[in-house]
């Protein structure tokens, strides 16, 4: 599974569903994965789906938004904002989330694992 | 001991009789000025005579002396501080004589001293009620240092002390005895306790407080002689036979005006004492002035040192040429007496003609509040409070200020469960109106503010220090503020979020006038950035209200909060909620069979809603589609538990069956179930139909209410229950079923176009300008010509309805949604259910890491970046 650049294909652009998310199971755990249209751009996100405030894995189900220029999940269930380059919650100081490497290959989603 | 400063033949002498609180901040006001003036060259020579062997004290804390105060600690001003202001002092210096010609006063040494201006600060005397024994050596008062040194020492023989009156000072004195290790009783002579401020409804909670901390009380009790006790020191013997033993009495019966000078060297007093004076604090003696508990102005004595203190200022004043005037004292009063608040505010006792009054009284949480209006209910005169005073100093505002009163007052001291109460509106507020207390600032000072240059709230709050005390007033604050910034043209902002400059209403307006059909339009035409949990609901809502398209469209997809996305309510676990639309409450058998089945067959947690429907709980997002399928096969429809929109009507049986029902309640609920159901609106509505007056269907508690009568319809709106419950308003009687859909369609379409997110029919009527007669007049009379609009509006959203549901697992695409993965079939682990009263329920996060360690042991770990 793992090459010599670890990039592993997780679903097709496809699966994603513009400025919204959908979930990955990888390796047991929940991704969470984002597509973000922004002034004609397009951003992917890979974050832990697990909402640490909420106790659920549901992420995925928030809405996005933009707080300036940080974009952002708001968690469906207690509304915090999560900052989806870098994980940490924007209405909690002392939680942070983690975050995953994404990138577009030919169509296929890739996410990178450690060796 | 006495200090002496010659007066020089120019300076005007002012001799000040009595030092206590009233008379030192009298000598206060002058020593300020001669400050100002530059003491040195002072045209002013003050002497001051107490008959008490110190210098003022804080009698108002006195009772903390028991707690461990010293004199020294309760000293308002120390001998330095006169010596070095010059002020000539004499201590245990009681004035005898006065002589009003030579202008000279006596003191009991038989020292002599002349005057310019005299003022008399005598203060007032405990009332010793005229009882055969009540000289004796353990009977004593409560007024000095020297008489609580008395009490300190009588209580350490004693073992059962009465206080001799329940009013304010009593229960402060029964506390001290307390305090002191004593069993104490109360004894007084009115069938209530603190009869002056509180009614007779809070005198009985008082007391039921007070009785629960240990002390006895005893109403309507005379006493009529105090003889020598079997068991204790006395007996004191009252007039309806009965009798208490106790070792110590203290007298707490009220008191008098210390006017004795007056009454001897003919300055006028009044029928029941106390020195007359006039708006200046002068007596009918040239050049003597009386001020504190010792003055009757007006008829009136006033037993708290705020008004003695104002006294002071006018009388200082007067003396040194200003013009100040004295004009009465609010005596209302706030305190805590062992632990039990009590508010008392203007005519407590509902004398004032034609005055009505609202009671609010909860024996549980040993809570009562009254409050008295005038007999136009339009004027707040009097209220009482006794164990929760939270409502003081908004009650004082109206009260104080003669604001009119909301529509409904009680709404002032009814408790309001979660949400505000009514505030005060900002521009009702005299400039006077003290806004916040605790550094006493008016909405005069904060206009002064704004005037000098602040710009914002927190300019305010920073050069006023208003709201940075207790923070009670920050809410009448902002709302001083927000009104005074709109006067001066400040835009305050409305704005739904960083996205739109606009609020719900004026979304609304561009969405319809601009014919806008999705939030990518909007946010390029009107907006910045990509949009937010607030704006983006808010605008599919709004867009759902105006078009009414299917919400999973692709354009609105990442629009809806989650509920609407999954078309059901997420739960704590991240699983949702099945709520189909059972209108009216009315569900066949097979119906009711095939909701069993499915709860089976899913093993879904199964309630009976508070909506007259069924909800079926645990299904994870994966199996919502298929659950749904089968439900929608069976008949049934989505019922938007999830959705701001049209949630049940609920019915009574009605007609058909009850034998009192004048109209079929289920059949017209069933229809305007089926008419409004996915109506998007701002907030959730729910409506209830009920056969007959009796109500069974709770109508008025819901935003559209109908109940029956023999001729048609009665309608009512803008009720609901939850966090802040509000009754319904009848809107129109009578009405026959096209009408009343007619009435119902423009009150809603209206409510649809103009009300803020979030707001419920409640809260939006209540701001509408005009309120109900608004209302009315819109949709009634059509006073804005909107009504045909308004129809015709809500036929366009009729007519597009369609079950979400159906649509949604009829969809591929919007199916693919209901995923859990998108690369994999499995379920989350981390949903797990645990079973209670033979049903399922979400594990306890503890009941889960038992669960997990025993997955984790399979788990293959290889760690992502
Ligand atoms: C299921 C139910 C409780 C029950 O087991 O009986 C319920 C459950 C919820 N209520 Fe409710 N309410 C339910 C009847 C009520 C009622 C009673 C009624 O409708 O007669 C009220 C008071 C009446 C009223 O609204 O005027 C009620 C007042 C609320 C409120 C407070 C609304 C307010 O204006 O103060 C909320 C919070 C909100 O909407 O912001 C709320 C919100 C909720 C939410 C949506 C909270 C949430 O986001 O999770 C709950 C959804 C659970 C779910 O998955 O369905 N629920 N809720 C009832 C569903 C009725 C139905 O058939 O649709
Ligand atoms: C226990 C207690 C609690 C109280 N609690 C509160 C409260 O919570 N809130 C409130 O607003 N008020 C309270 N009060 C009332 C408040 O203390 C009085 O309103 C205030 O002290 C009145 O001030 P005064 O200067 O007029 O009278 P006093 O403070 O009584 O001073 C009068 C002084 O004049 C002296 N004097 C009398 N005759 C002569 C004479 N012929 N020659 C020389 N000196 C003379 C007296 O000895 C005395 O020192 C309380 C009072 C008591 C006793
Ligand atoms: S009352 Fe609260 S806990 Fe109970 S169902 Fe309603 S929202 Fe949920
Ligand atoms: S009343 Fe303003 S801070 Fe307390």
């Amino acid at each position: 599974m793992t090459n010599s650049t670890n990039w592993i294909t997780v679903c097709q652009e496809s699966d994603l569903v513009a400025n919204s998310g959908v979930c990955a199971l990888i390796n047991e755990q929940q991704i969470a994965l984002f597509k973000v249209k922004n002034a004609g751009q397009e951003q992917l996100f890979a974050i832990s789906n697990w909402d640490p405030i909420g106790e659920a894995n549901v992420l995925y189900r928030g809405l996005l938004c933009s707080v300036g220029d940080t974009v952002a999940v708001a968690s469906p269930l207690y509304k915090q904002r999560f900052c989806l380059s870098s994980g940490t919650c924007l209405d909690s100081d002392d939680v942070t989330i983690k975050v995953y490497p994404i990138r577009l290959e030919n169509q296929a989603v890739q996410l990178q694992v450690s060796q | 001991m006495s200090t002496s400063a010659q007066a020089t033949n120019s300076q005007l002498r002012i001799v000040v009789v009595g030092n206590g609180m009233v008379g030192h901040h009298f000598v206060d006001q002058l020593i300020e000025h001669n400050t100002s003036v530059g003491a040195d060259n002072s045209a002013l020579h003050i002497s001051v005579l107490s008959a008490e062997p110190r210098l003022a004290y804080d009698r108002v804390h006195l009772s903390e002396f028991f707690s461990g105060k010293s004199a020294d600690e309760l000293a308002l001003t120390t001998p330095e501080y006169y010596q070095q202001h010059k002020i000539d002092y004499k201590l245990n210096a009681a004035v005898t004589h006065i002589d009003k010609v030579a202008k000279t006063v006596t003191t009991v040494q038989g020292e002599v001293l002349s005057y310019n201006k005299l003022i008399l600060a005598t203060g007032s005397y405990p009332f010793v009620p005229p009882i055969p024994g009540n000289d004796q050596p353990h009977c004593l008062v409560y007024r000095t240092i020297e008489d609580l040194e008395a009490i300190s020492a009588s209580s350490k023989v004693s073992k059962i002390g009465v206080v001799v009156g329940g009013g304010l000072l009593g229960l402060e004195a029964a506390n001290a005895l307390k305090e002191a290790g004593l069993e104490t009783h109360v004894v007084e002579f009115a069938p209530q306790l603190m009869a002056v401020q509180v009614d007779g409804g809070g005198g009985r909670l008082l007391r039921s407080k007070i009785e629960a901390l240990g002390v006895k009380v005893h109403t309507q009790k005379a006493t009529q002689t105090i003889e020598a006790g079997d068991v204790c020191r006395y007996k004191m013997c009252f007039a309806d036979g009965s009798f208490l033993e106790t070792d110590m009495i203290l007298f707490s019966a009220g008191i008098r005006p210390q006017d004795k000078l007056a009454r001897e060297f003919d300055i006028a007093i009044g029928e029941r004492g106390g020195i007359v004076v006039d708006n200046h604090c002068q007596t009918n003696i040239d050049d003597i002035y009386a001020i504190g508990e010792c003055a009757l102005w007006n008829n009136f004595i006033f037993g708290l040192v705020a008004p003695g203190y104002t006294m002071a200022r006018v009388a200082a004043a007067h003396i040194l040429g200003g013009d100040q005037t004295f004009l009465g004292a609010d005596m209302s009063t706030k305190l805590k007496l062992m632990g039990v608040e009590v508010g008392s505010i203007g005519d407590a006792h509902a004398k004032t003609a034609g005055a009505l009054c609202y009671t609010y009284e909860n024996q549980a949480s040993a809570v009562y509040k009254k409050m008295v209006v005038d007999s136009s209910k339009k004027k707040l005169i009097g209220a009482v409070l006794v164990g929760d005073t939270s409502d003081y100093d908004t009650l004082l505002q109206y009260a104080l200020n003669g604001i009119d009163l909301p529509e409904h007052p009680e709404a002032l001291i009814l408790p309001a469960s979660g949400g505000a109460k009514p505030g005060l509106g900002a521009d009702a507020l005299p400039a006077t109106a003290t806004i916040c207390s605790c550094h006493n600032v008016s909405k005069g000072d904060i206009i002064a503010a704004f005037d000098g240059g602040a710009c914002s709230l927190s300019d305010i709050k920073s050069c006023t220090k208003a709201s940075s005390g207790c923070g009670g007033c920050s809410a009448l604050l902002k709302s001083v503020c927000d009104a005074e910034l709109s006067k001066r043209g400040v835009e305050v902002k409305k704005d739904i979020c960083e996205h739109f400059a606009y609020s719900r209403q004026e979304l609304f307006h561009l969405v319809k006038v601009g014919k806008l059909q999705t939030f990518d339009e909007l946010l390029t035409k009107h907006g910045k950035g990509l949009g937010c949990e607030v704006c983006k609901p808010a605008a599919a809502n709004i867009l759902a209200s105006v078009w009414n398209e299917f919400i999973l469209k692709p354009d609105h997809v990442s629009l809806q909060d989650t509920n609407d996305t999954y078309l059901g309510n997420m739960q704590k676990d991240g699983t949702y909620s099945i709520i189909p639309r059972i209108a009216g409450g009315e569900i066949t058998p097979d119906k009711l069979i095939v909701l069993g089945q499915v709860g089976k067959k899913y093993n879904l947690y199964t309630k009976i809603t508070g909506g007259q429907r069924i909800d079926l709980f645990g299904a994870r997002v994966d199996q919502l589609p298929e659950i749904w399928k089968i439900l929608i096969d069976a008949g049934f429809e989505t019922g938007h538990a999830y959705a701001k929109s049209l949630r049940t009507v609920k019915s009574c049986v009605g007609s058909t069956w009850c034998r009192y029902g004048v109209q079929d309640s289920v059949g017209q609920a069933i229809e305007l179930e089926n008419r409004y159901k996915g109506l998007r609106s701002p907030h959730k509505l729910k409506f209830a139909v009920s056969g007959c007056t009796r109500e069974c269907a709770e109508a008025q508690s819901k935003d559209i209410g109908i109940i029956a009568t023999e001729n048609g319809w009665n309608l009512y709106v803008c009720g609901n229950g939850g966090m802040k419950p509000r009754h319904a308003d009848l809107f129109a009687t009578d009405l026959d079923t096209e009408t009343l859909v007619k009435y119902i369609d423009r009150v809603l379409m209206f409510y649809v176009r103009t009300a803020d997110r979030l707001q419920r029919t409640s809260v939006w009527m209540e701001n509408l300008e005009g309120g109900l007669e608004y209302l009315k007049q819109v949709v009634i009379e059509d006073s804005l010509g909107l009504g045909a609009e308004l129809e015709s509006q809500m036929q366009v959203v009729v007519d597009a309805y369609q079950c979400e549901w159906k649509t949604a697992i009829e969809n591929e695409e919007s199916r693919k949604r209901f995923r859990q993965f998108v690369n994999s079939d499995k379920a989350d682990t981390n949903i797990v259910f645990v079973e209670e009263r033979q049903q399922i329920r979400p594990a306890t996060p503890e009941e889960k890491a038992s669960f997990t360690q025993q997955q984790q042991a399979k788990r293959i770990a290889v760690e992502l970046v």
